[in-house]
């Protein structure tokens, strides 16, 4: 399969990669690992007739620690995500997700930035992204915005992104140390989109839950953020009734396709058992 | 579509050409640079049939533009073996295990296993088949090719290759 024409440009700078985007307007797309736009350019679903390749600009990779954060650059790849001793002491969530997302050649080159700036309901870092109230620096020819990722995604493929911007780095709030953690993904096969995934942090204090939230992948035309169910955890033990309060109510909220991975009500279903087992998952991982 | 020159090291020979900027990788090594060695499968970023070595990563080439590759090293199965026909550890471990059928897979297999092994000599079974989780075989039933990649990491590690008991 060949994708139709295109011309190529490798800006070395946002600055130089913005204005392309401005002067070439719709026509053009940010080219970030290519896993998600070369495929849909290959089978003509996309032709854009611009490509800005993001590969050469300074400053999107990279990981590092500010006060209270986590930043993320946006061309940061799976790969360096799963092999990162920072994130595995502050966020070990990124590592187990990063670890179920395709195969090992597409966490190679495919990027943080490309998976939550996609906008496909099946990525699984969007959802990762709004359980930890990550916030998305976008940056276009007007200046710098930060949205909060529980803000960013309003439809299939839309987003609060702006055609002239760029996502430059994802800011990620430390959860408390001793945190439990668990991202839970029901899949048909290595390589493939959640039939249903969620996302799960809490903190857990003499026995009691002090702090939850929860995210849901692949049940919705968007990634979910479960503020009820997590609530339905707080100041509760994370006992059998706690924990099923907390799926009813992750259920409630979903609105997923019949497609190839199953009937509608299956996948709110498999939803509901997702949360159980990153619940209960996280909990076995929190230190009181 | 106008062209643009790219310029990239192919099994350590420097490789220069004018391409379209839509121009697949997989498409390059086989049409322009002469290597078939790298097989197209499924042509939809799954099989791994198309799996080289870039700087150092393993990739399908059938979801990388030639363009993205400029000024990189690539490697791909005809650059394992020395150049007096010395067949490279995994080449070997496949032969004596009899890690292939029809043979289609293995190019990507080989340079999946490759660069696994760079980054870790010494694979479980667990890692060696999740290594490898990204290339499919639709002969072997991936028994042989986890032998035969333990095989190699045993050879390169200079150590008696042991099988595992059944
Ligand atoms: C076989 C296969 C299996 C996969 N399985 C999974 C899976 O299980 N889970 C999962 O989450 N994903 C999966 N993916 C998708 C993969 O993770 C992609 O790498 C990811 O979705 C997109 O990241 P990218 O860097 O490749 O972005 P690209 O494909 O380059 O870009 C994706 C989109 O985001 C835009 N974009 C990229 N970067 C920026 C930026 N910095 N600023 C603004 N816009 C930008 C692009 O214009 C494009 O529209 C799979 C892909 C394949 C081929
Ligand atoms: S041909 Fe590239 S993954 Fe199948
Ligand atoms: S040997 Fe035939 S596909 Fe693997």
């Amino acid at each position: 399969m060949i994708p139709s024409g295109f011309e190529y440009h490798r800006p070395n700078s946002v600055q130089e990669a913005v204005a392309l985007l401005a002067q070439l307007g719709e026509e053009a797309r940010p080219l970030a690992g290519g896993h998600s736009l070369i495929p849909v350019m290959k089978t003509r679903l996309s032709a854009p007739e611009h490509l800005i390749d993001l590969a050469g600009v300074s400053g999107l990779k990279g990981i590092r620690q500010e006060p209270g954060h986590i930043v993320i650059g946006a061309m940061t790849t799976q790969y360096e995500i799963s092999g990162s001793p920072l994130l595995a002491e502050t966020l070990p969530i990124l590592r187990e997700t990063s670890l179920q997302i395709g195969d090992p050649q597409i966490r190679y080159l495919g990027t943080l930035g490309g998976n939550v700036a996609n906008g496909d309901p099946g990525n699984d870092m969007p959802a990762v992204m709004m359980c930890l109230d990550a916030e998305y620096q976008l940056v276009g020819q007007s200046g710098q915005r930060g949205v909060r990722a529980r803000d960013f995604y309003l439809g299939a493929y839309d987003t609060a992104r702006q055609n002239g911007e760029i996502l430059t780095e994802i800011r990620i709030p430390v959860p408390p140390r001793g945190h439990g953690y668990a991202y839970e993904k029901l899949k048909r096969k290595v390589g493939d989109y959640a039939v249903a995934a969620a996302a799960v942090i809490l903190t857990m204090t003499n026995g009691k839950c002090t702090m939850a939230s929860i995210g849901l992948t692949n049940v919705a035309d968007t990634p979910l953020w479960a503020e009820a169910a997590a609530q339905a955890l707080i100041g509760t033990g994370l006992d059998h009734a706690a924990i099923a309060n907390a799926a009813a109510a992750a259920e409630t909220i979903t609105d997923p396709a019949a497609d190839g991975r199953g009937p509608a009500e299956y996948r709110t279903k498999m939803a509901g058992m997702m949360v159980r087992r990153a619940i209960a998952r996280a909990k076995s991982r929190a230190q009181n | 579509m106008s062209r643009v020159p790219v310029k990239m090291t192919i099994n350590g020979r420097a490789v220069e050409a004018l391409i379209e900027p839509r121009t697949l990788l997989i498409h390059f090594l086989r049409e322009q640079a002469g290597l078939t060695g790298a097989h197209i499968g499924c042509d939809t970023s799954h099989c791994g049939a198309c799996t080289v070595d870039l700087n150092a990563m393993s990739v399908k080439s059938c979801t990388v533009f030639a363009i993205q590759a400029n000024g990189a090293e690539i490697v791909t199965i005809e650059g394992m073996a020395a150049a007096d026909g010395t067949l490279h550890a995994l080449q070997d471990g496949f032969r004596q295990m009899h890690g292939l059928q029809c043979g289609y897979c293995t190019p990507g297999m080989i340079m999946r296993a490759h660069s696994l092994l760079k980054e870790n000599p010494n694979p479980s079974e667990d890692e060696i088949r999740i290594g490898i989780s990204g290339n499919l075989c639709r002969c072997t039933g991936y028994q042989n090719i986890v032998k035969s990649i333990q095989y190699a990491a045993a050879k390169i590690n200079g150590v008696p290759y042991q099988e595992a008991a059944e």
